[in-house]
């Protein structure tokens, strides 16, 4: 299977992905297009509540697909200061438009989480080793 | 053996195709020493003889239709039209399992989607989903659902006094392990003024002082949910303001509204769903479902649009098929177990699908005309019921306000004696006794009328009450009379 | 053909059957702001005539045991007996209400003591609660059972359940319902749970482990008295899914082989309808230790002298006389699990099959469960193209194909199952034990004939055939079910979940 990867973003090994807005500084996250993959189509993201906290790790959302509901983890910590309402009315556009649909973005508190998190490049191996491994 | 096909040679080919000699090859995993144990049970009985069996078994009990009875307290004696037994019968409905194939299970899907809309449809709610054990259980899930609703982390839980004393009971147990305060339902309030009449009253209505207001002074920043009951478990019925001002004092605390109901009282009283209730689920055997001596049941179980996702158990959906055609699959199947596993918020997974079956073809026959007319015979004869019982010496009406088909009457010896009276002289059973579940109430009976009662039962039942508070008065005098000598 | 609903097909002024006229004098109706306006009481108003239609074109639309084979693993259907049913259609039990005093109803308390000896002495345990009204119901009052259990013995560390990774979902959704925490233990390469995992998360935190045995790969566990030991050395319970029992009816009594405490379901092994879905019925049977913990009330008998029972062992089926039956709830109970005393109307069904096979009908009922379900197996073996999983395996009443075949990469186990449909058999389960890829779990059951079997098998080689040469058949399957394959995605989307 053939999945993008987009050389903007950093990766989380839970298949969650960031971008810093260049612009205002927030980390904008969403789940990457081998996540989308393997949900299939989604038909629900439930959005958490703007002002709430998360710890990088921590599961903030569940989004659900009609044979799974699957949790999504927040790639770096801070206060999520939007949520894309626009996911209300059109899951799936998790599904059709991966890197663009983000979910939440975050006032980051620390940057440097970053540096821990893979480029394009070593998820792509990261997925091609979970793909060998059978799931 | 009854119910096998395989006849000898069957197996023997059977036997050889799998490779072994003798079935009980089959079975050598089963540790040796515990390997076909002996069974002290009695021995096979034919067709023919366990029918005997079961009827002399029938025969030992008292079943209503050769008595009078005013029993109810929250299972009910109702018409059954005739085609719901044949209905519910056919074989199709009755031997198909779980609708996990919807194109060959249509018939199902579509009569629990048809059961969704009449029951959403009933109470006022926006969905429904395709039914709970019974009222109990769906009592039980609505606290549930009402913890994983509300913001952030709650663990306070206010049941009414007049919410079902076994809904209550069942909550209790389910909540065991989730570190739950309940509370609200330590009895009813202190005041035990007098009736002051007959469903003419529109102040306070709740029987003897513990009225909503109550419940509301318990609810906090940490609760989750308010239960009540409506019409109570003493008969008592709220009014939709009243309704509606606890709805609006529960949500200003950001907790949910859980009301339980009779389904049948909606055909004349305003639903919950139209005074603000978040959930309303009960005990739905009174549609088309006989007592068969508690179950199996049915708990149906409504709830606001916006928390369908929040909701356990099975639930229905259209859709289309390929061809575009309408069609109906179970839905929103993320949240339960076999998917979320220990994530799922319930365990439940199945539906009590042929009662379900059964209440929808009840309310489809029974139809918008005929569902009111059974509450408003129920209504009638209940008030007759009470008009009558309440003018007798010694007995009191102790509901203040309107009451829909149960009401409490107290009387002048103990119920339980009451009760014994009117069974032997009389065959009547005059109602349930409160003293166990309410011992605050004093000497209580909680009787029903339904539609079922006819206005000569209701006059024997007075009859019979007036004799057995003659025959108290007259032994309480002889035991006087014995004193004083 | 479509069918309207309800609603499409009323008609303003219809009705069905009418009451009687009211025989009491109205009474004054309560102020109109209680009352419903009668236009907003949004029901139907259909015929009688309409209803019957409706309904009966509705029941044709499903497939069912009492029309086609329903090979559902997991889910026993076997024939239900129509001798159930006339028994349950009795008076002297349909028109009984729950509270009436225990003096009027000691036939049907009789015949709820019996059924609770019965299952005690089915599975080889002490004392047996009728209330759960379901598998996953009797689950929860079990896991309840054991929680206070520990806690009762001031034990509150155990906080643990092990569930095996094939276990059925109920399993830990039934953990977290009752405030446990849920360790997923895996599966070695026979299927059985993996001991030296076992051996790794068994402590003093472990609450007790839930053991589907035979599990839900239709593999008894090898080392069913070895897991139940270890579970039992570290000072934990054994929870004994019973939804397998078919396959080991009179053949093993699960309380001789260390389960501490089991449900039942009387839905699958004891023959009482599925009604689409329900009503089923989930009792639970525990060692004694437990019965103190029972959900409350059982059926007991009062002797004369005062004593109570509910053990099987103190009751002498033949001398009952001079006792009478009363409710009676245990003394360190859960509470009660459901209102009133259990769907009595589930569990006569359930007797009056067990009064019908006696000891040596139900051994039976395991042996030709499991002879049909391995010829089933060896007759798709021997055609070679379904892999099965743990195929060297005796299996017991069912087994795990997958719907995996050679030369036809492109069709998955969905498609099998909705061609099956054209050839007029209800589809095994699917995708179900999730630790088998493209599963097919077939579960033929004792009832079915070797001729039924046969034309099952034939059509599953057949389909396969299908799929390497005309895949396109079973992708666009089924064609002569009433729908074509609907849109899932759309409902769970859409969420229409009612319209009136």
């Amino acid at each position: 299977m053939a999945y993008k990867f987009d050389p903007n973003v950093r990766y989380a090994k839970t298949h969650d992905w960031v971008r810093v807005d260049a612009e205002r500084g927030l980390a904008v996250c969403g789940i990457s297009d081998f996540a989308q993959h393997a949900l299939s189509d989604v038909v629900y993201v439930e959005l958490p509540d703007v002002g709430t906290e998360v710890s990088q790790g921590d599961v903030y959302t569940t989004v659900e697909s009609v044979k799974a509901a699957e949790e999504v983890f927040a790639p770096v910590s801070g206060e999520i200061v939007a949520v894309n309402a626009a996911l209300e009315d059109e899951p799936e556009a998790l599904n059709s438009d991966p890197y663009g649909a983000w979910i939440i973005k975050v006032q980051p508190a620390d940057l440097s989480q970053l540096d821990a998190l893979m480029d394009a490049a070593a998820y792509e191996a990261f997925v091609a080793a979970e793909e060998a491994g059978g799931h | 053996m009854p119910f096998i096909a395989n006849t000898d040679a069957d197996q023997a080919a059977m036997l050889a195709a799998v490779g072994v000699e003798r079935i009980e090859d089959l079975f050598h995993d089963v540790p040796e020493a515990y390997r076909f144990p002996e069974l002290n049970l009695p021995e096979a009985l034919s067709e023919l003889e366990v029918l005997r069996e079961l009827a002399s078994l029938a025969n030992e009990n008292e079943k209503l239709d050769e008595l009078t009875s005013f029993l109810g307290a929250g299972a009910y004696r109702h018409f059954i039209p005739s085609v719901v037994d044949f209905l519910s019968g056919r074989s199709e409905f009755y031997t198909a399992y779980t609708p996990y194939q919807p194109e060959v299970s249509q018939g199902t899907l579509q009569a629990v989607f048809e059961y969704q809309s009449m029951i959403a449809a009933l109470t006022g709610m926006d969905a429904s989903n395709a039914s709970h054990y019974d009222g109990a259980t769906a009592t039980a899930e609505a606290v549930i659902m009402a913890l994983n609703t509300v913001k952030g982390k709650r663990h306070r839980v206010i049941l009414s006094p007049t919410l079902h004393p076994q809904y209550r009971e069942v909550v209790r147990t389910y909540a065991q392990g989730m570190g739950l305060e309940i509370v609200g339902d330590g009895g009813l309030g202190q005041e035990t003024g007098p009736s002051k009449g007959l469903g003419q009253e529109t102040g306070p209505s709740n029987l003897d002082g513990n009225d909503f207001h109550a419940l509301l002074e318990l609810c906090d920043a940490k609760t989750a949910c308010v239960v009540v009951q409506n019409p109570d478990f003493l008969g008592t019925i709220h009014s939709p303001q009243e309704m509606q001002a606890l709805a609006d004092g529960v949500h200003a605390h950001g907790a949910l509204l859980a009301v339980a109901v009779d389904p049948i009282s909606l055909g004349l009283f305003t639903p919950p769903g139209h005074c603000g209730a978040d959930i309303v689920m009960g005990e739905g055997q009174s549609l088309g479902i006989p007592l068969n001596f508690g179950g199996p049941y049915l708990g149906f179980f409504t709830m606001r649009e916006k928390d369908v996702r929040k909701s356990a158990g099975r639930i229905a959906g259209e859709t289309v098929d390929l061809d575009g055609r309408t069609g109906y699959v179970l839905t929103l199947s993320t949240r339960e177990q076999h998917i979320k596993r220990s994530r799922a918020t319930s365990n439940i997974c199945s539906n009590q699908a042929l009662m379900a079956l059964r209440a929808a073809i009840y309310l489809a026959t029974m139809g918008k005309q005929g569902l009111r007319s059974v509450a408003e015979q129920c209504y009638h004869k209940a008030q007759y019921a009470a008009t009558k019982i309440g003018m007798l010496p010694g007995y009191e009406i102790v509901n203040r306000g309107p009451f829909f088909k149960e009401f409490v009457v107290r009387c002048p010896l103990p119920v339980a004696d009451v009760k014994a009276h009117l069974l032997l002289e009389w065959g009547i059973i005059p109602g349930y006794d409160l003293t166990q579940d309410y011992p605050e109430l004093g000497q209580c009976l909680l009787v029903c009328v339904t539609e079922m009662n006819t206005a000569e039962e209701i006059d024997a039942l007075a009859e019979a009450l007036a004799e057995a508070a003659e025959l108290a008065v007259d032994a309480e005098a002889f035991v006087l009379e014995m004193e004083l000598r | 053909m479509i069918e309207p609903t309800v609603y499409e097909l009323s008609s303003p002024g219809r009705h069905g059957p009418l009451l009687p006229a009211l025989d009491v004098p109205a009474a004054p109706l309560p102020d109109a702001a209680f009352l419903r306006p009668a236009d907003a009481l949004p029901l139907p108003e259909l015929s009688e005539l309409d209803v019957v239609r409706h309904f009966v074109r509705l029941s044709q639309k499903n497939m069912s045991i009492d029309t086609t084979f329903y090979p559902l693993g997991s889910c026993t259907m076997k024939y239900n007996p129509k001798v159930n049913e006339k028994a349950a259609s009795l008076p002297g039990f349909t028109n009984l209400h729950p509270l009436q005093d225990a003096e009027m109803t000691q036939g049907s308390m009789q015949l709820l003591f019996e059924l609770q000896v019965y299952l005690a002495e089915i599975s080889g345990f002490a004392a047996t609660t009728l209330q759960p009204a379901a598998g996953a119901h009797g689950e929860l009052t079990g896991v309840l059972m054991m929680r206070k259990y520990h806690l009762d013995r001031g034990d509150a560390k155990r906080v643990k359940i092990l569930v095996p990774d094939s276990a059925h979902g109920t399993n830990p959704a039934t953990t977290s319902m009752a405030g446990l925490q849920v360790v997923e233990l895996p599966s070695d390469a026979r299927g059985n749970v993996d001991l030296e995992a076992l051996k790794a998360n068994l402590d003093d935190t472990v609450a007790g482990l839930m053991l589907t045995n035979p599990n839900t790969l239709g593999l008894f566990e090898e080392h069913v008295l070895e897991v139940t030991r270890l579970v039992h050395e570290a000072g934990g319970l054994v929870y004994g899914d019973g939804a397998n029992l078919n396959a080991i009816i009179g053949v093993a009594k699960p309380g001789q082989l260390g389960i501490d405490v089991m449900h039942f379901n009387l839905h699958k092994t004891f023959s009482t309808p599925h009604g689409g879905g329900g009503p089923g019925a989930g009792p639970v049977a525990v060692v004694e230790k437990l019965a103190p913990f029972l959900p409350g009330p059982l059926v007991a008998v009062e002797q004369v002298d005062g004593e109570t029972h509910i053990h099987s062992d103190d009751y002498d089926h033949d001398e009952h006389e001079g006792y009478r039956l009363v409710w009676y709830t245990p003394s360190k109970s859960i509470g009660r699990v459901r209102s009133y005393w259990g769907s009595f109307g589930v569990l006569l069904r359930a007797y009056t099959y067990i009064r019908m096979h006696g000891p040596e009908g139900l051994r039976r009922i395991a042996e030709n469960a499991v002879l049909n379900a391995n010829y089933l197996k060896a007759r798709l073996l021997a055609e070679g193209s379904y892999p099965v999983a743990y195929a060297d395996r005796t299996c017991m009443h069912e087994f795990v194909a997958q719907g995996i075949l050679e030369g036809a990469p492109g069709v998955h186990t969905m498609d099998i199952a909705k061609r099956l449909m054209d050839y007029n058999f209800h589809p095994p389960t699917v995708y179900f034990p999730l630790i088998v890829k493209e599963a097919l779990m077939i579960e033929p059951t004792e009832t079915e004939s070797k001729d039924t079997l046969d034309a099952f098998a034939d059509a599953l080689i057949q389909i396969a055939q299908e799929a390497r040469e005309q895949p396109e058949l079973l992708k666009d399957a089924p064609h002569t079910a009433p729908m074509k394959r609907l849109d899932e995605v759309r409902a769970a989307r859409e969420l229409i979940l009612c319209r009136c």
